[in-house]
């Protein structure tokens, strides 16, 4: 086993030991420093994914459109043509990495606070075994291996929403797990519709059609389309995101709106469009019509919201709209503000999700009527919100910026009277974004303090500090380098639009 | 002709075990008269019915009783899966009884005597070559349980239930037995092997009235014994008012022997142009109908009971797809009838952890209760209920109940490969409908409990009985063993 397979089996199977590891420890608090060990340990054994492995450098034709950095492909199940087939490119490797990341981040915060409900160590297991599944779907090269880790996160997450969240978490918890295995199932489907077909669930054969029938690849994508529109989530299928992040802990929104959405948008960038070019060419416009729709009523209903936490939840709907409007163009230029959006709707959301959190737990509400003032009271904090808000809205030379603007740049790209017409209503949500995010900037920071926030001390916590600064700093540093994520992902993109191009 | 015929012994080995099981059950209990060792002597007699049946069937198929090329007794693979994991049910069901047993609920001696008669009928069912050894088999499998399913003494409940059982069981019984003549009468031939060829040679014999109502009546009569929709009334009713085990023994190895009949037919004798489009109809209808009940129970058992018929119609899916001629080429046939005695397995071994769990998180000889006097269990008995809870998530189809995950592929890939989307659809969409209730049953093992506790029984916190422990970690290894390794029941049932 060649150092690049040690480490893919690492970066599974840590979080996984450490799972069972922080169940196994009875103290509640040393429990909880085994599991953000895990995750720190896992953080380590993903980033060196991105060494080696790499002999080749633009895409050629004849090539297999997948060439991973490092694979691992070994038997499990041949009567359902399943393989343990993992490996990671570009594509995956920034996703993995923000996956670990921001786990660990959930995890040192929860070293420092828990929510109400359960004990911590609990919650840490979960949380680590939330990991393994996200980390396998990103790293999976098997259809079927990718379905099983897709599955794998459901219910731990239905349970962190459940046994931690907010007032109303049951019914919240219950609807994204229905919504989800509603998604989940419909990718069964579509996944052994393609392998029925193709005789092999291998995701590198697969990619670029692999000769499949023009009907079987409409099939397929519309049902592989669909089961990620549920986990993007693409309007009207998202109704289920509001209630859960709302009413999930701080670190379960954290996790659901920094990765876990991602799921969906790789899931359709990878398999869907990997599998059935052709089905995705045919789906484009609509992709598109929906995409922008999402992001037009996702800022509107920004506009018109009351409550922090639910207003940051639908500005993903917003910001997942400008992902899915990336992929719908097919095109190199589209693809790459996709991912560089993804990356970044993790990082800043994530962020945001921290400071809503945060507000919430200070002043016991929050509702934006009973918030203003912060800047007075707690001058930091309002700094870092005002901060994260304005790389949410796209400022240039923020994270936020380059997917949104390279999105709309995409559709314009295209051109033709539908695409010319989406890249601009784009633009226009982008333009709505800024609005509701400044509205929520006027409402919370600006004013005299509020009775709710007038008590609020000034001083950050320590682990706070600890869980925000590495994601403010990789919003700068992707704002300002976005070569960060787009230089690992040029060559896979590109070898993926090759097979894609009629 | 030689009238005298060779019997071939090693085949009949597990029929024999199983049979003697239940002799030396009631001689023990006349003679020794302690339950501990007639209790001891059905387990031994079972496990060893279960060995035998592995180690018959490692071999290559044996066949007797033959008439020509005929055989009314044939021990393959199948056989030797059915008979070994009845077998291996009936253990873990006496298992679960040992509380009641010991309560003094039931008679000892009886008890184990018909359920070591049960297993023997369903050791025989897999190996059935015949129509009429298929139909005494099914009798031996279930009359005893008519009585079983009263036993408990001093219930209401439970004699209602065991007389409701009685009079459909009876009725289906009818059908069958009127199916099997119409097809006598029809073809002259009751070996299963030979119907089918004669049917497939002759499509004028096909086409005949006479052979569409055969088919119909042995389907509806088979129907009824896996209590698929809409023969499935008695279901719900029998299995709450029947003892805790015997509900478990219900809902898997009665069941399991009522599929197995009736795919035995449907692979063997009839013709599939003729059951695929009923067979479907009833899979969409059971499984639909199932879970959309189970929605709205409150009583654990009803809810296990409604899900378990919900479940039967994932069991028959994969047949379904023989109602389209893409699903009727060999290779997709026998894909088919692999998935749905694999769904089969899962499903057993995961029902059984979960009437384990139940069993073991409910006052010794109670019944299920409802699903709120389960809340706040696994504070009192964390281990007992993640067991519970992971054969609830397994019978979901969900990680990590992977088990069931893998049941739930194997059936869909069928579908998939027998040109069934539609059908594949349906079981997806059943499968949300299913987390529903499956989730709120879990969930209120981890809710906490409520402060004013209505219920002391479901408060209190419940010693277990060890067996009943035993037999949970055993169901719940196998679970999780399958789940890893699911292989090895996909090889089986492709055998």
């Amino acid at each position: 086993m060649s150092v690049g397979q040690g480490l893919l089996v690492a970066v599974l199977a840590l979080p996984a030991l450490g799972a069972v590891a922080v169940a196994a420890t009875p103290r509640d608090r040393a429990a909880r420093l085994v599991g953000t060990i895990a995750a720190a340990l896992t953080l380590l054994a993903a980033v060196p994914l991105v060494f080696g492995g790499r002999g080749w450098v633009a895409w050629s034709a004849g090539a297999p459109a997948v060439l991973p950095w490092h694979q691992l492909d070994l038997p499990w199940v041949p009567g359902l043509e399943l393989r343990f087939h993992l490996g990671v490119d570009g594509i995956s490797w920034p996703l993995v990495v923000l996956t670990a990341l921001l786990t660990l981040l959930c995890c040192a915060y929860t070293m420092w606070r828990v929510p109400g409900g359960g004990s911590g160590r609990a919650l840490v297991a979960l949380l680590l075994v939330v990991e393994v599944g996200i980390l396998g779907t990103f790293l999976a090269l098997d259809l079927v291996l990718f379905f099983l880790f897709f599955e794998v996160v459901l219910l731990p997450m239905y349970a962190i929403i459940a046994g931690w969240g907010g007032a109303d978490r049951r019914r919240a918890a219950r609807k994204f797990a229905l919504y989800t295995l509603f998604g989940s199932v419909l990718l069964l489907v579509g996944v052994y519709v393609v392998v029925a077909a193709a005789g092999t669930a291998d995701l590198v054969t697969l990619t670029g059609g692999a000769g499949l029938s023009r009907g079987t690849q409409l099939a397929a994508f519309t049902l592989l389309a669909l089961a990620f529109a549920v986990k993007s989530p693409l309007w009207p299928l998202h109704s289920w995101l509001p209630d859960a992040h709302t009413q999930a802990p701080t670190v379960g929104s954290v996790v659901l709106a920094g990765v876990l959405l991602k799921m969906g948008t790789y899931g359709l960038i990878r398999v869907a469009v990997g599998v059935a070019p052709e089905g995705a060419r045919w789906a484009a416009p609509v992709l598109g019509v929906l995409a922008v729709a999402a992001i037009l009523i996702g800022s509107l209903v920004c506009l018109a919201q009351s409550d922090v936490k639910r207003l940051i939840a639908y500005s993903s709907v917003g910001h997942m709209g400008f992902v899915l409007l990336g992929v719908a163009t097919l095109t190199a230029t589209g693809i790459q503000a996709a991912l560089i959006g993804n990356v970044a709707h993790g990082v800043i959301t994530g962020l945001l999700f921290f400071l809503a959190g945060a507000v919430k737990d200070r002043t016991g509400t929050g509702a934006l009527a009973e918030l203003s003032g912060l800047r007075e009271t707690a001058p930091r904090l309002a700094g870092l919100l005002a901060f994260a808000a304005i790389a949410s809205l796209g400022l240039p030379g923020l994270a936020g910026f380059w997917g949104e603007a390279f999105a709309v740049v995409a559709a314009l790209q295209v051109g033709g009277p539908l695409w010319t017409t989406l890249g601009v209503l784009a633009a226009i949500g982008g333009a709505l974004t800024a609005a509701y995010f400044l509205r929520l900037l006027r409402q919370v920071t600006h004013n005299r303090p509020s009775p709710a926030v007038g008590q609020v001390g000034a001083g950050l916590a320590g682990a706070e500090l600890t869980a925000w600064v590495p994601l403010v700093l990789l919003a700068l540093a992707i704002g300002l380098a976005p070569t960060l994520v787009l230089g690992v992902a040029e060559a896979p993109v590109d070898a993926l639009i090759g097979v894609v191009k009629p | 002709m030689n009238v005298v015929q060779s019997v071939d012994s090693v085949a009949l080995l597990p029929a024999y075990l199983a049979a003697g099981t239940a002799v030396l059950v009631l001689i023990t209990d006349l003679l020794v008269a302690r339950p501990r060792a007639t209790i001891a002597v059905a387990a031994l007699g079972a496990l060893g019915t279960a060995v035998a049946s592995a180690l018959v069937g490692a071999g290559a198929e044996r066949r007797t009783f033959c008439v020509g090329a005929d055989c009314s007794w044939i021990f393959g693979g199948r056989a030797a899966l059915v008979g070994a994991v009845v077998a291996l049910l009936t253990l873990g069901v006496l298992g679960l009884s040992v509380p009641a047993l010991r309560a003094g609920r039931s008679p000892v001696g009886e008890y184990a005597f018909l359920l070591a008669c049960s297993m023997t009928g369903g050791v025989v069912l897999g190996a059935a070559g015949d129509l009429i050894t298929l139909i005494v088999a099914l009798e031996t499998l279930t009359l005893p349980l008519y009585v079983l399913v009263g036993l408990r003494r001093g219930s209401l409940a439970s004699a209602e239930a065991a007389l409701t059982f009685f009079v459909v069981s009876v009725v289906a019984t009818t059908l069958t037995l009127l199916g099997a003549a119409l097809l006598y009468a029809v073809t002259g031939g009751l070996h299963l092997d030979r119907l089918g060829g004669l049917l497939a040679e002759q499509p004028e014999l096909r086409d005949l009235p006479l052979t569409s109502a055969a088919v119909a009546v042995l389907l509806v009569g088979l129907a009824f014994k896996v209590a698929a929709v809409p023969f499935h009334a008695w279901a719900p009713a029998t299995y709450d008012g029947a003892p805790l085990p015997v509900a478990a023994y219900l809902s898997t190895a009665s069941k399991l022997g009522g599929l197995i009949a009736l795919l035995a037919v449907v692979q063997r004798a009839l013709p599939a142009d003729q059951t695929g489009p009923v067979l479907a109809v009833l899979a969409v209808l059971t499984m639909t109908v199932g879970n959309l009940v189970a929605l709205r129970q409150r009583r654990t058992v009803r809810l296990l009971a409604w899900s378990s018929v919900a479940q039967a119609g994932y069991i028959l899916a994969p047949l379904g797809a023989l109602a389209l001629a893409v699903g009727r080429t060999d290779e997709a046939r026998s894909a088919a009838y692999a998935a749905a005695v694999a769904y089969a397995v899962f499903f057993v071994v995961l029902e059984l952890a979960a009437f384990a769990g139940l069993t073991a998180l409910r006052p010794a000889g109670a019944d299920g209760g409802t699903v709120d006097d389960l809340r706040g269990a696994a504070r009192r008995h964390p281990w007992r209920a993640a067991a519970f809870g992971l054969a609830l998530v397994g019978l979901a189809g969900l990680p990590p109940g992977l088990a069931g995950l893998f049941a739930k592929v194997t059936v869909v890939r069928a579908l998939l490969d027998g040109g069934a989307a539609w059908l594949a659809l349906v079981v997806a969409l059943n499968a949300v409908i299913g987390l529903a209730y499956y989730l709120r049953v879990a969930a209120a093992l981890w809710a906490p409990t409520p402060l004013a506790a209505p219920n002391v029984g479901g408060a209190a916190a419940v010693p277990v009985v060890g067996v009943v422990a035993v037999v949970l970690a055993v169901a719940t290894v196998a679970a999780v063993v399958l789940g890893v390794a699911p292989q090895l029941v996909l090889d089986l049932a492709g055998r």
